[in-house]
């Protein structure tokens, strides 16, 4: 028998019981759907983690006091500003250099109030992060070195104290402390779940006299290339040991966040992928089993197509092209479905869902691989059924 | 199409037994059975019930594989032939018309008869042309389109005819193919039957309840308990009146 004529009748079948192969296609259509809707939403949110640590800057380098390890509570720092200079010395370049120590604190600007982040930095931020200043301008070096009262506003700051105004040149008080606004950064949305257009940016010296301290939370290095990256990051961390024989320091690159949230990630998308593999499966058994069904409704068939020539593997080709065509529809409505699915979920919800290619093809190609596996037993025992028996069946 | 005419026969059965295992005690349906099917052949096989003479078609027909005995169709040895190739060996040589039809549903009557034209690979529009041709000849030009349901009993037998023949088989064999019709159209059956091995030299094996049906045909056999009888009855009156 040709191939052409076998999908022909295999079709043919299928449209004879239509609600039945509709049935049973829907534990295909339901399984491929939530594998490419889990795995859009998996590979989406990885592809955003991504983009927001690439979006930190390039080449950077985050020296904390710790071990770096997810879900261990953050060591209390024991850096001050001469473990930075020291540091600068080892780097070469002041430049390169960035501090953050961080306060929660009330802003205010006439009524207008937030609660927002504080954070004191120095000059070199926008060199080390990306961050550009819309309008006026950042901190300069003189500002950290003589205290100044001065800040900078992250633009959603800005917006909630100052409407449509301009801030720059405007007073804002921090802590119960004046400030003169010299500058407002442009828009950068969210990086690892932080608003970071919800921030004040201090001279550091300035905010360890806000803050009643004189600790740094952590620094951050751009190294000059990626190839000297670890290298500069063990001189630093070495340097800082030497410093403080009691506290271990980590270095931690972009590539190293990238890994651990990678994995993390990878991991979540592989459960869910699995979760929803789980459906496919189920859906497979019901293929099987519709497919024994139809195999002994139609002996008869069967037998009347033996004895008019029908080889056994005719039979089975038959019968394994229905199981296979029951999936691959299934499969191509629950790649629609997903797809749909994935795009709605996007568009309306916070999540981010990517489709990728990959995915489309897997889930295609496991829907054909579960019809060729549930069908091959019923398309064996139809293959190899007694023509005389078969021609006898009622 | 038609098998190359010749002397050696369509089908050789000797001494061919068939045993089936019931329950695990074995129960002989065919205890030894020789019989040879010429070119062109008519034959009538009659006998009570279970006498085994469905089994014997099957036999004759390569549906089925006797249990000892040699048996030979087109030339060849069952014995020696794979499942595959005793299908090849059916559509090739074989015709079979059933008491129960045995059309397919929801096929139109011209799928139906091109069926065994399709398990030899030919294509849609050779196929239909042929079976086309086929209904023609059995009188149902006028019905191509009709299916199973929507035919007569006469008619759904007649495209069951004209899908045995649709090979260019060299043996049509029928067992009761009237069984499930009234008189009439059973007696219209069996004469398109007989034209058409009187017609196209297509050996015809009948299975037949009917005496009258039976003593048409060239040659009759009577079966009783898994053997074939000499029919004593017929003969004896002949044998009388040759000398
Ligand atoms: N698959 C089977 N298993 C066991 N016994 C069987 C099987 N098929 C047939 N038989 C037995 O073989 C014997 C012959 O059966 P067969 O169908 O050949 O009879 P038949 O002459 O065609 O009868 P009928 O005129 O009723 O059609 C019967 O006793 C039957 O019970
Ligand atoms: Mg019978």
């Amino acid at each position: 028998m040709r191939l052409a004529e076998a999908w022909r009748v295999a079709l043919g079948a299928l449209r004879a019981n239509r609600l039945r192969s509709g049935l049973t296609m829907l534990g295909v259509v339901i399984g491929v759907a939530a594998v490419v809707v889990l795995v859009a939403i998996g590979t989406g949110a990885k592809q955003t983690v991504e983009q927001q640590v690439e979006g930190l800057g390039s080449n950077l380098l985050i020296v904390v006091p710790g071990q770096v390890s997810f879900g261990s509570a953050p060591t209390l720092s024991p850096l001050s500003l001469s473990d930075v200079e020291a540091v600068t010395r080892v780097v070469g370049d002041r430049s390169r250099v960035a501090v953050t120590v961080t306060s929660g604190e009330r802003v205010q600007a006439g009524t207008a109030a937030k609660f927002t982040s504080v954070l004191g930095v120095l000059e070199t931020t926008p060199q080390v992060f990306i961050r550009t200043v819309a309008r006026g301008s950042y901190l300069t070096r003189s500002d950290v070195d003589t205290a100044r009262r001065v800040a900078v506003l992250g633009s959603a700051v800005a917006s909630s104290l100052f409407r449509d105004r301009d801030p720059v040149g405007q007073q804002v008080t921090i802590a119960g402390v004046r400030f003169r606004v010299i500058g407002v950064f442009a828009q950068l949305g969210q990086s690892l779940g932080i608003d970071r257009d919800d921030e004040v940016h201090i001279p550091v010296t300035t905010a360890h006299r806000l803050f009643g301290t004189g600790r740094v939370d952590g620094i951050a290095i751009k190294a000059p290339d990626r190839e000297r990256i670890d290298e500069l990051g063990n001189r630093v961390v070495a340097e800082l040991a030497r410093r403080h024989p009691d506290t271990e320091f980590s270095a931690v690159t972009q590539e190293q966040i990238l890994g651990v949230l990678g994995d993390i990630l990878g991991v979540l998308t592989g459960v869910l992928a699995a979760i929803a593999g789980i459906s496919l499966l189920v859906g497979g058994v019901g293929v099987s089993n519709i497919m024994l069904v139809s195999v002994r409704e139609r002996t008869s068939e069967i037998g009347l197509r033996k004895a008019v020539g029908a080889r056994p593997r005719d039979i089975g080709v038959q019968f394994l092209l229905e199981a296979v065509l029951l999936t691959t529809l299934g499969g191509g409505t629950g790649m629609a479905l997903g797809v749909a699915a994935a795009s709605l979920v996007s568009a309306l919800s916070p999540v981010p869902a990517a489709i990728t290619w990959w995915a489309l093809a897997l889930a295609f190609g496991v829907s054909a691989a579960v019809g060729i596996i549930f069908g091959v037993v019923p398309a064996q025992r139809a293959g190899r059924l007694d023509p005389v028996v078969a021609l006898r069946a009622e | 199409m038609t098998a190359a005419a010749g002397t050696a026969p369509a089908i050789e059965a000797v001494d061919v037994t068939r045993t089936y295992e019931l329950d695990g005690v074995w129960v002989p349906a065919l205890r030894g059975v020789t019989l040879t099917v010429a070119q062109g052949d008519h034959l009538a096989i009659i006998g009570p019930s279970g006498s085994g003479k469905s089994t014997l078609m099957h036999l004759l027909g390569g549906l089925d594989r006797p249990t000892s005995g040699r048996l030979v169709i087109g030339g060849r040895d069952v014995a020696g032939l794979s499942p595959a190739e005793l299908a090849r060996l059916r559509n090739e040589t074989i015709g079979f018309v059933f008491q129960a039809f045995h059309l397919l549903p929801r096929t139109s009557a011209l799928d139906n008869v091109a069926l065994p034209l399709v398990y030899r690979g030919m294509g849609g529009a050779a196929r239909r042309r042929q079976a086309a041709a086929m209904l023609e000849r059995v009188g149902l030009g006028h019905r191509v389109r009709h299916r199973p349901s929507q035919l007569s009993g006469g008619e759904q037998q007649r495209v069951a005819i004209a899908r045995a023949l649709v090979t260019g088989p060299a043996v049509l064999l029928a067992d009761e193919p009237t069984g499930n019709l009234d008189t009439a159209t059973g007696a219209a059956v069996l004469a398109l039957l007989e034209s058409m091995n009187a017609d196209s030299g297509v050996a015809l094996v009948l299975v037949t309840h009917d005496r009258e049906v039976a003593l048409r045909a060239r040659r009759q056999i009577t079966m009783r308990d898994g053997v074939v009888v000499p029919p004593a009855a017929p003969r004896i009156p002949r044998q009388r009146e040759e000398p």
